[in-house]
């Protein structure tokens, strides 16, 4: 045990410096998904044919495909045909997309849960769809959405780790850094895993609490 | 000029046919009252009134301008207030903002004009004091005494009440007609469908027989409930006095 401690707390400072890379990859990439996934959920639930077929398109193909495929796709083919991408950008675009597609997928089942009704009231009083969806639907929706979504943020932490791939020195790149100098594999990676889980836990947390703030009193 | 007035309102989702041909005119200050079997599409015709439902043919004109053919709905849509069956208040509103949300949003009234109209109307519907209250926090009575103050606040030309006690428990029903038989002695215009047949004998100015899509007779609640000259009204309403 205490070799362990010795070990984490000589690998720490550098275990810190990629936690910096994994936090500012989730954080992005979970914000741009958000916008992501409220338009294509606004589209597959109100838009026309049109909105609706390229956005189911658009989430099958990202839900039908590792992440790890897009990834390599973004990095590695895309400069094939003209297109580079740093190692950072390259991890936000493809974790933004693919998580946009899943909260979509969160976001469209909870504004359907919203009974018809507030759709009815708020238009027949002269609000237009838009302002319907924006004052009456999405804050019943962003509600109901918060469970799934901390889950889909703690899952983009923890798929972070696979911008290593590409050479984004984040947590778990900086943690192999780290055990190929000192050969401690065992104890290096245990705290490895150990950061990813304190970080999980206080996201959880704090989003349980959220949740708890927004609740709305007599539901 | 009248102001509003149906003609030949017709409305099928898909074979059937709901609405075979509907034709009324509704004066200001008048207060009509629609009756009739289950599935005979009165749900249907209100909605089709504020354009929550597209009518297939007919024109609805309110003070002369055509709904149907309006290119700005929204603007239509806020003289025509609606009171729903399930309330359909805003959950996560407050009741202050469920009334306020209409006049400040919508008719873009100042925080300032529209609370106070907001209140004006909780006062009216006897909630004043239950403003900050969430909707899910009152009884059903209540929920739909803040229904009708969120449809008052927009100061519409008529509104439309689509059974507005059906859903409500026997003891909470009066609270609502009460607030509504005010409404109608305030000179408020109102198109009601009910089941309530003592509350329509007592406030309608007329009553509105309707039956598979057509109006079958329409006349004072006297000639109505008491003389229907037809067949069809008289074995409705000798059914309902059974069933009631």
């Amino acid at each position: 045990m205490s070799h362990f401690i010795f070990i984490f707390i000589q690998a720490l400072p550098f275990l810190l410096k990629g936690l910096e890379f994994t936090l500012e990859l989730a954080v992005i990439s979970i914000i741009i998904g958000f916008g992501i996934g409220m338009l294509i959920a606004i589209e597959r639930v109100y838009g026309g044919k049109l909105a609706y077929g390229l956005s189911t398109a658009y989430i099958e193909i990202i839900r039908g495909t590792p992440l790890l495929v897009q990834l390599f796709i973004l990095y590695f083919s895309l400069p094939q045909i003209g297109i580079h991408f740093s190692p950072l950008v390259a991890s936000v675009i493809s974790f933004s997309l693919n998580s946009g597609a899943y909260q979509a997928e969160y976001i469209r089942g909870a504004m359907q849960s919203v009974e018809k009704g507030q759709m009815k009231a708020a238009v027949s009083m002269g609000m237009t769809k838009w302002q319907a969806i924006r004052l009456v639907i999405m804050p019943q929706a962003l509600r109901k959405v918060l469970p799934s979504w901390t889950n889909e943020f703690v899952y983009l932490v923890k798929y972070t780790s696979l911008a290593y791939l590409v050479g984004v020195p984040e947590l778990m790149a900086q943690g192999e850094l780290v055990a190929s100098r000192n050969f401690e594999f065992m104890d290096v990676f245990l705290g490895v895993a150990l950061v990813y889980l304190v970080v999980i836990l206080i996201i959880t947390w704090a989003f349980s609490f959220v949740e708890k703030k927004v609740r709305i009193p007599g539901v | 000029m009248k102001l509003l007035e149906i003609r030949n309102l017709k409305k099928n989702y898909g074979e059937k046919e709901i609405l075979k041909g509907i034709s009324f005119e509704m004066d200001k200050r008048e207060t009509i009252v629609v009756i009739g079997p289950s599935g005979t599409g009165k749900s249907t015709m209100l909605s089709c009134i504020n354009m929550l439902t597209k009518p297939d043919d007919g024109e609805i004109l309110l003070n002369g301008q055509d709904i149907v053919k309006a290119k700005n709905v929204e603007k239509m849509r806020q003289k025509i207030g609606m009171v729903f069956q399930e309330f359909n208040l805003f959950n996560h509103l407050t009741v202050l903002d469920n009334v306020r949300i209409g006049p400040l949003k919508v008719k873009k009234l100042s925080k300032s004009d529209a609370t106070r109209m907001a209140l004006e109307n909780l006062r009216k519907v006897g909630l004043e004091s239950r403003a900050d209250a969430y909707p899910a926090e009152l009884s059903g009575g209540q929920k739909q005494r803040v229904g009708i103050a969120r449809a008052l606040a927009m100061e519409p030309d008529l509104i439309l009440f689509d059974e507005p006690t059906s859903a409500l428990d026997p003891e909470l029903v009066g609270e609502v007609l009460e607030v509504m038989r005010k409404l109608a002695k305030d000179g408020m215009t109102m198109l009601i469908v009910t089941h309530e047949m003592s509350f329509a004998r007592d406030i309608a100015d007329r009553i509105i027989f309707m039956e598979n899509g057509y109006i079958v007779e329409e006349g004072t609640p006297q000639k109505i409930l008491s003389h229907p000259e037809k067949e069809r009204t008289r074995q409705f309403l000798s059914k309902f006095r059974r069933e009631s």
